[in-house]
């Protein structure tokens, strides 16, 4: 009897903590208030501390520092006092007064908010696991022991102890700072507003406009953003696609039946990983710079990653090669190592079948090495999107074109968004705010792309294909 | 007669194809070979200027450890080294169970927010690392932890759960009736994780353990943004600086430059020449047949 309520009132479809406050016995009751107390009532007495010590310590941080700047933040401004000296009429001295700082504001502020919501999700356990112990009660079952609970975890929820490490670095060193750069694309923080001399304040999608507004013409924001952004996706696709299948055709070549010395090719190739590859970069920079010593050898006088001229084709086609230079070793390393991995049954199939070593390899070896490496193929693209070190090092974003770049956009013509974005950063005169905006034009594509492309490859709807 | 010459034209063939691989084996190799030779003969080069080397031939040919001295004695090359070493090898540990134990759960196991966790995560590692830059600084900086090597070790490893997909993708290729004997013969998920899983998963842990060993050795950016002590200094940063703290510093530094690149190539591919067999190995070919 007691069970068929039970039933129907999931069935409702209201959150489980609603039943807890209605049909909970006093103890789940008490513990909406004190965290904890259903648990230490029934004899959970660890777990019942644990979340006792948890309430405690976010009551302590909101008191003592995070509840201020959660006020600040949701007040609707980034802080309205400069510091400095204001004089006192009543001790007749001048007053240091600590002003407010935007910055520090917007930072602790989201920091307290991400505590506040972790904090709201443990009190939701809490309130569930008090309730849960009570229509364990009711149906005459055991109160799990903290021996219980341990079991648990290390078998049905194996995955929470895998994951809880991994997730607060994650929460720390990923999300926080995140959320606080996308929250600077709606200020004005910039070399005009730098706290704590000068404040800076919300204001709405006015870095958007200017980003995506016509108005200033072709050399205006609007154009050079799609050129960057052209040249980015240009640029992303070659640097993947070439190093991908120069790598897997290496890879096969080396593992073909036949060819001896394959630990020494492979080392060949090898060898250039173990050069850092900011090494490499400046190192090639001043192989291919104007009086480098290619240009020597060759007795030309090219200016290989400097001309401008036909919309810098020349940089820009020189970098994909020496991006060739330093990615097809990995992917050199991958493809062989899981070329191994391919099962030999089914190329003896194919060869029964009377199958050509064309067809094999498009209908085995293509077919195997995409499901296996799609992610990895997305993961790349996405990472040459971001590419920073190979353009900043080699041609710094240059040449410098102000024909189709200039418009104090800062942009240069071989820059991708994110070397754009880094100026833009570290600049003399740095524009957070529109750097945040490009930030979040980045992210936008990147997750459209690998959001469709990730959930269509065979690698994801289909797990356990190769099992 | 007929059969004979078909024979030797298919041989003939065959003997042709590998000619043209190995010429263009070579070719490729020579290609990837020579700015690595450049590199070592400018580290070795003894000339009274530590400059960058233009000429075809060069001056003289005489080879020596003289800037290696110099990068000993002259630079804090040996602290940064020391700095390099405790970095890596601390981030590399946390970094690679990290990885390991996200993609084991996310392959292996099954529950309620696998799905939308995948998704959080690609998401997540679609933002340009820049981009959070000066926050992640600030966040290290109330943490009162600035300027020391423990902040870079957390930046480092900090985010490594992004970095799951290579590693959960050699799991799927683990063949599900091992781990199901195990259940049958009464083993608990961590026992299956580190008795079954583990032993097999050696080349994507090795590839895990050198990756995340080598990127404290290669980035220069985030340890720009975090140390400013030059005692604190990371190899890459240090060297990075040599080179381009001042507009000539190129040419005043250069062989010095070269000398602690060959130190650093030398501990990398040391690394990777006693890792490499583990790297190709096929594992899982025989586990489930044999």
């Amino acid at each position: 009897m007691e069970e068929r309520t039970i039933e129907n009132r999931k069935r409702k479809g209201l959150p489980k903590t609603v039943y807890a406050l209605k049909d909970g016995s006093v103890y789940t009751r008490l513990s909406f208030p004190i965290m904890g107390f259903g648990q230490i009532a029934r004899g959970q007495i660890v777990k019942g501390i644990l979340y006792m010590l948890t309430e405690l310590f976010f009551v302590l941080y909101m008191l003592f520092f995070g509840g201020s700047y959660i006020a600040h933040l949701f007040s609707g401004n980034l802080g309205t006092t400069l510091s400095g000296e204001r004089w006192n009429e009543d001790l007749q001295i001048f007053e240091k007064i600590k002003g407010d700082n935007s910055f520090l504001i917007l930072l602790y502020g989201v920091v307290s908010v991400v505590v506040t919501l972790a904090f709201v999700w443990v009190w939701l356990m809490n309130v569930k696991g008090s309730y849960e112990n009570d229509l364990r009660r009711l149906k005459g079952e055991n109160i799990a022991t903290f021996k219980d609970d341990v079991r648990l975890l290390v078998n049905e929820r194996f995955y929470a102890p895998l994951l809880i490490l991994p997730f607060i670095g994650l929460l720390v060193f990923t999300v926080m700072p995140l959320v606080f750069m996308v929250l600077i694309a709606f200020t004005n923080y910039n070399y005009a507003h730098m706290p704590p001399g000068k404040l800076f304040d919300w204001v709405g999608f006015a870095n958007f406009k200017t980003l995506f507004s016509l108005s200033g013409g072709t050399s205006g924001f609007a154009f050079v953003f799609l050129r960057v952004l052209l040249w980015t996706f240009i640029w992303a696709f070659f640097a993947t696609f070439t190093n991908y299948f120069l790598g897997l055709a290496i890879a096969m070549i080396i593992n073909k039946k036949g060819i001896k010395l394959k630990v020494l090719w492979r080392t060949l190739f090898v060898l250039a990983i173990a050069i850092p590859q900011f090494v490499t970069l400046l190192l090639m920079q001043k192989i291919l710079d104007s009086d480098g010593i290619l240009n020597k050898i060759l007795g030309t006088n090219i200016l290989w990653l400097t001309d401008s001229r036909h919309l810098s084709i020349l940089p820009r086609v020189m970098i994909i090669l020496v991006n060739i230079w330093i990615g097809v070793p990995y992917t050199l390393l991958m493809c062989s190592g899981i070329l191994l991995n391919i099962p030999t049954d089914f190329y003896e199939a194919a060869r029964i079948d009377g199958a050509n070593a064309v067809k094999i390899f498009f209908y085995i070896t293509l077919p195997y090495m995409l499901h296996i490496t799609t992610p990895y193929l997305i993961t790349q693209f996405v990472g040459n999107i971001n590419n920073f070190n190979v353009i900043w090092l080699l041609t710094g974003g240059g040449p410098v074109d102000n024909v189709y770049y200039g418009g104090g956009t800062q942009a240069q013509s071989t820059d991708l968004l994110v070397t754009w974005l880094y100026r833009l950063t570290t600049d003399r005169n740095p524009k957070y705010n529109v750097a945040s905006v490009i930030g979040i034009v980045i992210f936008v594509i990147s997750a459209v792309l690998s959001l469709i492309t990730f959930n269509r490859t065979s690698a994801a709807r289909n797990e356990g294909a190769f099992q | 007669m007929m059969k004979g010459r078909r024979i030797n034209l298919r041989r003939w063939r065959k003997t042709a194809a590998n000619t043209f691989v190995y010429i263009l084996l070579a070719t490729l190799g020579a290609l990837w070979v020579l700015p690595i030779g450049y590199l070592v003969y400018t580290a070795f080069r003894v000339t009274p200027s530590t400059g960058i080397i233009n000429t075809l031939v060069p001056d003289n040919l005489r080879l020596g450890i003289g800037n290696f001295s110099r990068l000993f004695r002259e630079t804090m090359f040996p602290t940064w080294l020391g700095n390099t070493m405790l970095v890596s090898i601390t981030s590399c540990l946390l970094t690679t169970a990290f990885i390991l134990m996200v993609s084991y759960a996310l392959s292996r196991l099954r529950f309620k927010l696998r799905k939308p966790i995948m998704n959080v995560l690609l998401v997540l590692g679609m933002f340009p690392g820049f981009m959070s830059m000066i926050a992640v600084y600030f966040i290290l900086k109330a943490m009162g932890l600035t300027n020391s090597l423990v902040a870079l070790v957390m930046v480092y490893s900090g985010s490594a759960a992004l970095s799951y997909y290579i590693c959960k993708g050699f799991f799927d290729t683990i063949p599900k009736a091992m781990e199901e004997a195990a259940i049958l013969d009464g083993a608990s998920q961590p026992m299956i994780f580190a008795k079954i899983v583990l032993p097999l998963a050696k080349p994507i842990i090795v590839y895990t353990v050198l990756t995340s060993f080598i990127s404290p050795w290669c980035d220069f950016i985030f340890a720009n943004t975090i140390i400013s002590d030059r005692d604190k200094y990371t190899v890459a940063l240090g060297l990075y600086k040599m080179i381009n703290a001042e507009k000539n510093s190129f040419n005043d530094n250069f062989t010095v430059f070269c000398a602690g690149a060959f130190v650093v190539g030398g501990i990398i591919v040391t690394l990777f020449m006693s890792m490499q067999r583990y790297y190709v190995e096929g594992v899982t070919s025989g586990a489930v047949k044999g």
